[in-house]
């Protein structure tokens, strides 16, 4: 009887073994970013479709953790909306021996959205409003700032619940990279970056904890990608621009902000494009972007990797704007191109 | 089976049998490879120590004794303080066992002296299902039920009536200390109750005897007497859930608001050890970011190491008097 | 009777009573979450769920088919470590060593076993995953396989040491060597016991999620070979649990029963074995 179970079992065992082992295609991982999540998850679904010896594996964790293990060299490439910054460059380039390159993806914004019982218009944010919400120092949705932006809404008195990322995000660095250009504050008070020292509210893990957090939470406010407000039906709203005017996040308004600086893009592609000039440009938008290694020990997945890269920048783009997300400038897209080559 | 047997050549001890003889018969072998199992265990442990201390050397050297005095946690400007989570970390561990060790004593009481045995076993086996329901799906009923539970009624009812007191003030998220400690409770009742009825259940007859003799209700002979006696028993089960509410990792993250905050409320959103390290440790940038939270990981370590160390010592002592004779 | 007596009477009732009450809460308790895990999950497990990878995100439909296969994948290692290092080394003690080195081994045994698990997958991502520079199925069953160590050391030495005297001494007077009588006398004694500490640890190691979360991190597709990230049961509640969207909610529950229900049988299966008591060998 115990014969029979351990032959089963050592049978089962390499069955399985045959099983998983027999599976050829090759395997890439790459970590990162939540932002893009839903446009690289449809991505990777429609690459291994049409190339399907090719599995590109994306563990959405956050910007911070697809920087730190792309580092660590524990993933293929990483994903980010906050650019590596010079010393997390040098960090990689001392560990490594060679650097890391970034290549921007799809062009996306981050919205301010909120759960107000009552209350389904899109209100109108300035940006000493949202400051002042985040810095905790705004605390009731009737306070005056709130209301001038808004006549005609009927903005309760209930306290403001804040909600922010629990861990390292460049959905973080986006929002605090615009916050601290618009207020010295918050600048001083907070600085922007990946992870940062919240004055107040709660933590949810990536942009899909942070719409579930809000969307259970009544009075609740936070940043989030727009696609993740638009999918799951929760009111986002306008923030008024550099020229004054209350601009709602959408494809135009977010390409328009990335007009600015699409001729002038910098060989490293590490841009802000945040509170830009122009009437229609979304004050809170920006590129994000895939690190990828510039030197690869294995051939086979540094062409599997430029393959898609390279589809991504033709083909892919065209599924970015059904999930909400801007398509790259043609300069970009071009000068993304010329930079492909160096990674070898 | 018996053709080739040998008879050895000295006495029946293995001992005492030649080290040659015993070579043949392939028992030092045997010897040897299960010693090697055994020595992996150690190994291993000594390994996982070694591999917290050193990795958590360059903040342990930074920050010394001041790490655990300084509430900031702050990756940008590399200050890192683990006041919040310790905080965190306690305040749910205390809120899981004021609720925990009262209703767990209550039905190991009932367990061990009113329930007639098979009703005692069948109880007994359903607890010790509920201590096997994994962390997470504790998270997922904590997320999906308590949280709008606590959100809508509970909380609120807490503030109206005892709101005037700091435990109860703030606004009502329905996530945070309060409710982390609640599902913690749901997962630690099991150990008290098991460990307390087992210890209970050892306490001698004579015992209970002598106080009924002497007049005592049954309740009376209860909590006078056997509990008493078996005091140091249910302390010890009592740290073991502590143990466990402190490692807690997933139902607490679920629940608990991800906030390295301070504070006297019981509804504010707060952070524990166990949640920050799952949360940030796969992306803290930079070796002081990621060794201040294996440091975190050590104190963590070192608290669970204590307590179980202490608890167990109680749970022997009591079992060891309960079968000596009785004290007076 | 005096009112004094009455009133102790009274109490003496009351309080009996509460402690049925909390018996009762607290078994109620368990009934309560089975019986909203099979309502919400069995509402949401279709063939979908078995058969079907992760829809991309947004999209529904799609289900846990790598999760499962994953989660298989990782406690088969777990077990290949954690069995033969518990039961080998659980021998030793019972029938080898002397007190000081079984005194230490038993003090390391019970040190990790109060590890909390999330330190485990600290060390696990340390040892297994920097040096071989992958996220793998590997360093998950590493992890969940040094947790299995301590309960099933514990328990199989525990059994082995009950094996009576006399079965021992009977063997040995046959002329069998020592590993002999182990293997073919004692062991089978206590191979009840034994299954159940195997089983027992298993289940507990099943539902673990933190100590994954380093260590084979995630995967939306089939997970090749063990050097890989790969998808598992728990990781796939917790990250769904969290999320804004609806459908991934039904699968949370939906994987929950699964998971929950796979541990109780183990659990209720070890326990059977157990009470039906330790077996005496066929002769």
């Amino acid at each position: 009887m115990k014969r029979i179970a351990g032959n089963f079992l050592a049978g089962l065992a390499l069955a399985l073994t045959v099983a998983v082992f027999a599976h050829a295609a090759l395997s890439i991982t790459g970590a990162g970013a939540t932002f893009p999540y839903p446009i690289y998850s449809k991505w990777f679904d429609e690459y291994k479709k049409k190339n399907p010896s090719i599995e590109i594996n994306y563990a959405s964790i956050g910007s911070g953790g697809g920087i730190k293990q792309v580092t660590e060299g524990t993933v293929d490439f990483g994903a980010s909306d906050g650019p590596m910054n010079d010393e997390q460059l040098k960090a990689y380039q001392d560990k490594h021996g060679f650097g890391i390159l970034h290549f921007p993806t799809v062009l996306g914004a981050d919205v301010p959205t909120y759960n107000i019982p009552g209350v389904s218009a899109a209100l109108n944010f300035t940006p000493e409003a949202l400051a002042g919400i985040f810095l905790g120092k705004i605390t009731k949705w009737n306070d005056p700032s709130i209301v001038a932006a808004n006549k005609g809404v009927n903005l309760p008195g209930n306290d403001i619940v804040v909600v922010h990322r629990s861990e390292g995000s460049g959905t973080t660095y986006i929002w605090t990279d615009y916050l601290s250009k618009v207020s010295e504050e918050w600048k001083n008070k907070v600085g922007k970056g990946a992870s940062v020292n919240w004055p107040v509210g709660l933590g949810g893990k990536g942009n899909e904890g942070v719409t579930g957090q809000i969307k259970n939470a009544p009075n609740s406010i936070g940043y989030v990608e727009l696609i993740y407000a638009v999918s799951n039906n929760i009111p986002y709203g306008n923030v008024k621009n550099s020229s004054g005017v209350f601009v709602k996040a959408d494809l135009a308004s977010v390409s328009a902000a990335a007009a600015a600086v699409a001729k002038t893009m910098p060989d490293d592609f590490r841009v802000s494009i945040t509170d830009p000039p122009g009437k229609t440009a979304y004050p809170i938008a920006s590129f994000t972007w895939l690190l990828i290694p510039e030197k690869f020990s294995d051939s086979a997945k540094r062409d599997a990797i430029k393959g898609f890269v390279k589809w991504m920048l033709t083909d892919g783009q065209n599924y970015t704007e059904q999930l909400s997300y801007a398509k790259l400038p043609k300069e970009v897209v071009a000068k993304e191109e010329k930079t492909l080559a160096k990674v070898q | 089976m018996t053709a080739t047997t040998t008879i050895p050549s000295a006495g029946p001890i293995s001992g005492s049998r030649s080290f040659l003889s015993r070579v043949r018969e392939g028992d030092e072998i045997a010897r040897l490879i299960t010693f090697l199992f055994a020595a992996s265990v150690v190994l291993v442990t000594v390994l996982l120590v070694f591999e917290l201390w050193q990795g958590s050397a360059l903040a342990r050297h930074k920050f010394g004794l001041h790490f655990f005095f300084t509430r900031v946690w702050d990756p940008i400007a590399e200050e890192f303080g683990a006041l919040p989570f310790i905080y965190g970390t306690l305040m749910t561990a205390t809120v899981s066992l004021v609720i925990a060790v009262p209703l767990g004593i209550g039905a190991a009481i009932f367990l061990a002296e009113l329930a007639p045995a098979r009703l005692s076993d069948a109880l007994e086996f359903f607890i010790d299902l509920l201590a096997a329901v994994p962390s997470v799906i504790y998270g997922l009923l904590g997320v999906f039920i308590v949280v709008p539970l606590m959100r809508d009624y509970v909380q609120p009812a807490l503030k109206n009536t005892l709101g005037f007191l700091p435990l109860f003030t703030g606004a009502a998220y329905g996530i945070g200390f309060l409710t982390a400690g609640i599902v913690l409770a749901i997962m630690v009742i099991p150990y008290i109750i098991s460990v307390s009825r087992e210890v209970l259940m050892s306490v001698p007859r004579d015992q209970r005897e002598a106080a009924l003799a002497l007049g005592s209700t049954r309740w009376e002979s209860t909590w006078k007497v056997v509990v008493p006696f078996a005091r140091a028993g249910i302390m010890g089960s009592i740290f073991l859930a502590l143990a466990r509410a402190l490692g807690e990792t997933m139902a607490v993250t679920m629940v608990i608001g991800n906030t390295p905050t301070i504070s006297a409320s019981l509804f504010s959103p707060g952070y524990s050890i166990a949640a920050v390290i799952a949360n940030e440790f796969t992306e803290a940038t930079g070796a002081l970011y990621t060794q201040a939270l294996i440091e975190l990981g050590l104190v963590l370590f070192l608290l669970t190491f204590l307590l179980n160390g202490v608890a167990r010592l109680l749970i022997v002592l009591t079992s060891q008097r309960g079968s000596g004779t009785a004290h007076t | 009777m005096s009112a004094r007596l009455r009133w102790r009477k009274f109490v003496s009732g009351f309080m009996l009573a509460m402690t049925g009450v909390c018996a009762l809460v607290t078994v109620s308790v368990l009934f309560f979450i089975l019986g909203y895990l099979v309502y919400h999950g069995g509402t949401s497990i279709n063939w979908n769920f078995f058969t079907k990878l992760p829809a991309p995100v947004g999209e529904s439909g799609g289900g846990m088919a790598n999760a499962i296969v994953g989660s298989a994948k990782i406690l088969l290692l777990a077990s290949l470590i954690g069995v033969p290092i518990g039961f080998l080394g659980a021998v030793y003690l019972a029938e080898f060593s002397g007190s000081k080195v079984a005194f230490v081994v038993r003090y390391a045994a019970d040190l990790l076993n109060g590890v909390p698990s999330i330190v485990i997958g600290i060390f696990a991502y340390s040892l297994v995953v920097l040096p071989f520079n992958h996220f793998s199925t590997m360093a998950g069953g590493f992890a969940l396989g040094l947790m299995m160590i301590p309960i099933t050391l514990r328990s199989t030495e525990e059994f082995l040491l009950a094996v009576p005297r006399a079965l021992r001494e009977a063997a040995m007077a046959l002329g069998a060597s020592k590993w002999k009588t182990i293997a073919t006398v004692i062991v089978p004694a206590a191979y009840r016991g034994i299954l159940t500490a195997v089983l027992l640890a298993f289940a507990r190691v099943a539902g673990e999620t933190a100590p994954l979360l380093f260590t084979a991190l995630g995967n939306r597709f089939w997970s090749p070979g063990w050097n890989q990230p790969t998808a598992s049961l728990p990781v796939m509640i917790f990250t769904y649990a969290v999320a804004p969207y609806d459908d991934w909610h039904r699968q949370a529950w939906a994987a929950g029963l699964v998971l929950l229900g796979l541990i109780l049988v183990i659990n209720i299966i070890a326990r059977a074995i157990l009470a039906r008591g330790i077996a005496v060998p066929r002769a």
